[in-house]
């Protein structure tokens, strides 16, 4: 080579490299080298997290927010780092704006029960949208039969798009709040939620974003969304299970009651009345987990340190790639093609019941996702009982995705 | 040993493709309604029992092969039986698919139903080839309702 290579070279996103970062992927099943099409479900963990959870377990652990000596403010300081790297991540203004919860569906009922309780009340209304994960869904019904109030439903069209005129036109002075997810883990669908949030903030309502499938795909800015609520789990995004985050703007946590009542929520306790801890303390009752979030910010530098936005449009890539090579099958029916996907494969194949095809790519090493992915409206507005999903992270490869097509193939060869 | 061709042999993928007794049954005076909740599959099974004989069964519904093919296979083996009979091949069956039979060791009135012994290799599967036997079961028994999950 000569000394002339441009300064301004495509940086390419060296996969192999990355893949030798989850010890996971080099295993085999059945014989077969491991193809992970099911990180939509949990994705893989980097060896940096697991390192980091054991790390706090053989020489900083204690219990938080509690001991006077060393090893518990150590401890301490760990897990509220954390705290300020998703602040970060985010770009939240705030780290009290930062809550700790067990994961996505854990954030949005703390919502449903705090901002429910103080908020709603018989009549009012809270919008949420058809192609919602039962934890997007659940939740708010719980909470309007509660309180007499009633759920409404934005609808989407053949393709896995929102309907913003009709959404528009469900907005009313008695809705109280929108609760949106960010990308359909159903369909993969990104939903305009900027132009959701500034919709429904000219009328005054606040806006919650399911973002369970968002932060591990997208760059997430709170503030340039300006939504109101912001719910993640740590186990899509290549941390523990059993790490999360609620972010709230801080003018509505203050006017929220607590979530969970009990140990480091409170400022006094006596029979006769309780005053509750300041933000973020208030809403994370109990002993929270403090290994999984640590493994939770060791994630966060993990994607830091491989580039966010380069493995973003790595894993668009590979998504465009599969729709592709697998679309034109015969017999496969892509279910989810909205003009803005990201990550996201769900597929359904004629004549073939999806746990058919789950079983057959099984068998060829392949982890794909089969059934109504916790989305049973999706699946009765499209007509479909359930559907096969490849979902891809960008430690997957076109390699898989061509295993993946060979795999298909033989499905339709041994149901023919 | 866990083999595809075990699992979907093409006596199963054919009754998969063209279910027997697939139909609502008129004139039944029992039925029952199965669903798995976990994968959405869902079927009825429709019984015409007369002087505690299965005069006639049928079944409707969706679900993936091994469920309907299992469903096919149960309604044309249950057909014509005593209740006795009938409910002595759902306990047999249901062991073979879990692993509590060996169906060549032990004596059993299976028949033509031990096609779907490989699925014991399928822990995933092994709801998907009962669901059917369950409903069948709790229709003779005067139940309405089945479920996977309860």
């Amino acid at each position: 080579m000569t000394a002339m290579q441009p300064i301004t070279a495509p940086q390419t996103f060296d996969v192999a490299r990355i893949r030798q970062d989850f010890p996971i992927l080099s295993q085999l099943v059945r014989g077969k080298r491991l193809v992970f099409l099911d990180s939509a479900a949990s994705a893989q963990k980097p060896r940096s997290v697991m390192d980091a959870e054991r790390d706090i377990y053989e020489a900083g652990y204690a219990n938080v927010h509690r001991g006077v000596y060393w090893l518990s403010q150590r401890a301490t300081d760990e897990f509220e780092a954390v705290r300020e790297k998703v602040r970060q991540l985010l770009n939240a203004r705030e780290a009290r704006e930062i809550v700790f919860v067990r994961g996505a569906t854990e954030a949005i009922n703390l919502i449903a029960q705090s901002f429910g309780r103080a908020f709603l009340s018989s009549g009012d209304e809270v919008l949420i949208s058809h192609m919602e994960h039962h934890s997007n869904i659940v939740p708010w019904q719980m909470l309007c039969e509660e309180k007499g109030a009633k759920l409404r439903v934005i609808p989407m069209n053949d393709a896995g798009e929102l309907l913003l005129d009709e959404y528009n036109a469900l907005l009313n002075e008695r809705t109280k709040l929108v609760a949106v997810g960010h990308i359909s883990n159903a369909l993969g669908t990104i939903n305009p939620v900027k132009e959701m949030i500034a919709t429904a903030h000219k009328q005054g309502i606040p806006v919650l974003i399911d973002g369970a499938q968002g932060v591990p795909h997208l760059t997430v800015d709170v503030q340039d969304l300006d939504c109101d609520f912001y719910a993640f789990s740590g186990h899509k995004m290549f941390a523990p299970t059993g790490s999360g985050v609620i972010y709230g703007k801080r003018e509505w946590l203050e006017q929220m009651t607590p979530f969970q009542g009990g140990g480091d929520m409170i400022r006094t306790v006596t029979f006769e009345k309780t005053t509750y801890a300041g933000l973020p303390n208030k809403f994370e009752a109990g002993t929270p987990a403090i290994a999984s979030q640590i493994g939770l910010g060791a994630a966060i530098d993990y994607l830091n340190s491989i580039g966010r936005e380069r493995a973003f449009q790595y894993e668009h890539e590979l998504l465009s790639y599969a729709t592709e090579r697998i679309g034109p099958i015969d017999g496969v029916r892509l279910i989810g093609t909205a003009r803005e996907k990201a990550s996201v494969l769900s597929f359904t194949i004629d004549g073939v019941h999806p746990h058919d095809i789950g079983t057959i790519l099984d068998q060829e090493g392949i982890a794909v996702r089969a059934g109504h992915h916790c989305a049973q409206p999706v699946m009765q507005r499209l007509g479909v009982p359930a559907t096969a999903r490849a979902s891809f992270a960008f430690y997957n490869t076109r390699a898989e995705i061509d295993a993946l097509a060979l795999a298909i193939e033989k499905v339709i060869e041994v149901f023919a | 040993m866990s083999d595809l061709s075990e699992l979907y042999q093409q006596v199963i993928l054919d009754h998969n493709k063209k279910p027997r007794n697939f139909r609502i049954l008129e004139g039944a005076n029992r039925k029952a309604e199965g669903v798995n909740p976990l994968c959405g599959d869902q079927l009825v099974v429709y019984l015409d029992v007369e002087d505690d004989v299965v005069k006639d069964i049928s079944f409707e519904g969706s679900g993936c092969a091994i469920s309907k093919a299992a469903a096919s296979m149960m309604t044309q083996s249950v057909k014509g039986k005593t209740r006795k009979e009938a409910e002595t091949l759902f306990e047999e069956f249901h062991q073979m698919v879990t692993g509590e039979l060996d169906e060549e060791v032990t004596p059993n009135t299976l028949g033509r139903l031990t096609i779907f012994s490989g699925v014991r290799e399928f822990p995933a599967r092994v709801k998907c080839a009962s669901l059917s036997w369950h409903t069948m079961h709790a229709a003779l028994n005067g139940e309405q309702l089945v479920s996977t999950e309860s």
